[in-house]
């Protein structure tokens, strides 16, 4: 099967991120990037774990965090995971249109998140906590906003995608692509999981 | 064709894969639910004040490893077939993760 070919329902293979070469190498290739991410994060939660209590005056840990915000924006960021499966059931059954609204839903919901956070880091600096303030200060931020660049980054992916894709429907040139982004999306959820627990709960009980 | 048909009849094995998706999207629901609830339980967990940090911290931290192996073997379909490689790579960067917190967490005196 080539790339560019029109398809319908009967004949859009199973499994069509890997239907074709190119798709079955993007798949190994992100899946090969992901592992780096994880390298990547592990040295940014280590950093924090060995620094967190070196707050030099500033305000420590559980007198800063806000623990109701914090949950409201995990629901958000765990919500869109489950809709970007949606668009990757929906695109397995060839639904072109469904797949586009719930990768829409997705990007609201994490646009949520971020703005969520944006709002959170705007508090803590007035209350002192700026990125210069203390060893924990610079590890928080260092680690917290590469979670936020990366959901910031995979907005603006999955967004092209949409756009880009638009007119074009659904064939096995972009299926890969749509399934891939989706992956991102998946893995943004996975370290947030970790920060949730590590920063922010953590930091309450010390 | 390539899609992986038995009856070469073109509408049946539709029909056959949206219910086999169908099933498949079951599954992905229900861990979504399982996942929102160890969250709940984590949270709950450091609200309440009788339990001590020393059982807290590392039951909080298994309920993350629970969800992010849901994450990773549900939602990102780690679960089927063809995904041994991924698992090399995944494992691989984990291996690497919990070499260099532990390092940094021995090793980092100031």
């Amino acid at each position: 099967m080539h790339a560019e070919e029109k398809l319908t329902a009967e004949t859009f293979p199973a499994a069509p991120e890997k239907a074709t070469l190119e798709g079955k190498n993007k798949f190994l290739g992100f899946w090969l990037f992901l592992g780096g991410e994880t390298v990547l994060f592990a040295s940014l939660f280590a950093t924090y774990l060995a620094l967190r209590d070196k707050t030099a005056g500033g305000p420590p840990a559980h007198e800063l965090f806000r623990m109701p915000l914090v949950f409201v924006a995990t629901m958000l960021l765990l919500t869109s995971s489950l809709t970007s499966v949606y668009a990757i059931y929906h695109m397995k059954n060839f639904d072109f249109k469904k797949m586009q609204l719930w990768f829409a839903i997705t990007v609201l919901l994490g646009a949520g998140f971020l703005g969520l956070e944006i709002f959170e880091f705007n508090e803590y600096v007035h209350e002192g906590h700026v990125f210069t303030k203390s060893a924990f200060a610079s590890s928080f931020y260092t680690l917290v906003g590469t979670h936020g660049g990366h959901v910031a980054f995979g907005l603006l992916w999955i967004l092209t995608l949409m756009i880009r894709n638009a007119k074009r429907g659904l064939n096995l040139y972009n299926a890969p692509k749509f399934y891939v982004a989706s992956l991102y999306w998946h893995f943004i959820d996975v370290v947030w999981v970790f920060i949730f627990t590590v920063v922010y709960l953590m930091g309450m009980v010390g | 064709m390539a899609n992986h048909t038995n009856t070469g009849n073109p509408n049946v094995d539709l029909a056959y894969r949206r219910k086999k998706n169908a099933e498949e999207m079951k599954h992905q629901v229900i861990s979504f639910v399982l996942m929102i609830a160890l969250t709940l339980v984590a949270f709950f967990a450091v609200g309440y004040d009788e339990f001590s940090h020393w059982f807290s911290v590392p039951f909080i931290l298994l309920l993350a490893a629970v969800q992010v192996a849901f994450q990773l073997y549900y939602f990102m379909h780690m679960s089927h077939k063809g995904h041994e490689v991924p698992a090399l790579f995944i494992y691989g960067g984990v291996l690497v993760a919990f070499l260099t917190i532990w390092a940094f967490m021995t090793v980092v005196w100031w």
